[in-house]
């Protein structure tokens, strides 16, 4: 029997060779290719849908609409009336992963934010601009955070080092979330399609080994609603990053409440 | 022991981590319900922060995924 190999779908492959510029690898691979994908099509679909705009929307603008609203209410509620600013942000982040995901979850293309490299990029991007939102908006004032108020002086020294920490976590977890999630639903799905096959391939065999074609038919209803769970994690997965970019610029934004 | 089999057992091991990460998601939903069915009208608002709870929670399983594949494939 063939090995199985479920990580083999995560390798990366150049499809477009291009020379390397100053050190940085300029060639199209599957990776980019799936992101392009992505991007393009988020754009098309959100000038397609507001193209023909009309106070009824249709089936396509609704949707449209009610990605808009569901970011939007994000913003609003976790922000304060300041979200608005930062709306722009949050959804471009929440859109591009969330296609990002969908069409990883067809098998054809490539799924980039089962990559630590680009997951990694986009946390360390929210950061930045928390860093900088945080310095712009408050100046020196942003070390406040780390200081949470209404504790007693005599636990500072323990609860500084730990807030130091918890925000400087926040990166790792924001990058690791998304990967995990990603590449342990790809490779579940891969592991339970490789067991239809060979539970079939065993109940050919006749005698005692025909009760492998039930393992294969259970295996079979099992990625079917294995493949409707990975639908709803990777919409899930692109609006809890979306939630926790809010929470953290909330922490900046509104740090005088605290 | 054959060190390919210890890295296998080991990476089965790491993976003990998702045993905290299924309780505290059973309780975050279980508690989540619990509050939604006694006052469903303040279930919406506080759906938001139920997938906050979730994200972190998960987190901490993710973690323990990480540490297997760190094993598996180094």
């Amino acid at each position: 029997m063939a090995q199985i190999d479920p990580m083999h779908q995560f390798q990366i492959r150049r499809i477009v060779e291009l020379p390397t510029v100053a050190g940085v690898d300029l060639s199209i691979t599957n990776s980019v290719l799936a992101m392009l994908i992505a991007a393009g099509a988020i754009c098309l679909f959100l000038a397609a849908i507001t193209a023909k705009a009309a106070i009824v929307p249709g089936r396509m603008q609704s949707v449209g609409e009610s990605l808009y609203l569901l970011v939007n209410d994000l913003a609003e509620s976790i922000i304060g009336h300041e979200g608005k600013k930062f709306f722009p942000f949050v959804f471009t982040l929440f859109a591009f992963i969330m296609a990002m995901n969908m069409f990883g979850m067809f098998i054809v293309v490539f799924t980039p934010t089962s990559q630590l490299a680009v997951t990694a990029t986009l946390a360390v991007l929210t950061i930045l601009i928390v860093l900088i939102v945080g310095f712009a908006r408050n100046g020196l004032g942003f070390f406040k955070l780390f200081v949470p108020s209404g504790v007693p002086v005599a636990l500072l020294p323990l609860m500084v080092p730990i807030e130091v920490i918890s925000f400087l976590v926040r990166p790792l977890t924001l990058a690791l979330r998304l990967f995990g999630n990603m590449i342990g639903g790809h490779v579940v799905l891969n592991i339970f399609g490789s067991f239809v096959v060979s539970l079939g391939l065993l109940g050919l065999a006749g005698g005692v080994a025909t009760l492998g074609f039930g393992g294969s038919v259970l295996a079979l209803g099992s990625v079917v609603a294995l493949l409707a769970l990975e639908f709803i994690v990777a919409f899930l997965q692109a609006f809890v990053f979306a939630a926790l970019a809010c929470v953290y610029l909330n922490d900046v934004v509104n740090l005088h409440h605290h | 022991m054959d060190p390919q089999a210890a890295k296998y057992i080991g990476a089965g091991l790491a993976m003990l981590g998702m045993i905290g990460a299924g309780i505290g998601l059973g309780v975050l939903f279980g508690n989540y319900l619990n509050g939604a069915l006694r006052n469903p009208s303040a279930a919406a608002g506080e759906r938001p922060m139920l997938f906050l709870g979730m994200a972190l929670t998960e987190a901490l399983g993710i973690f323990a995924l990480v540490v297997a594949f760190l094993i598996l494939f180094s």
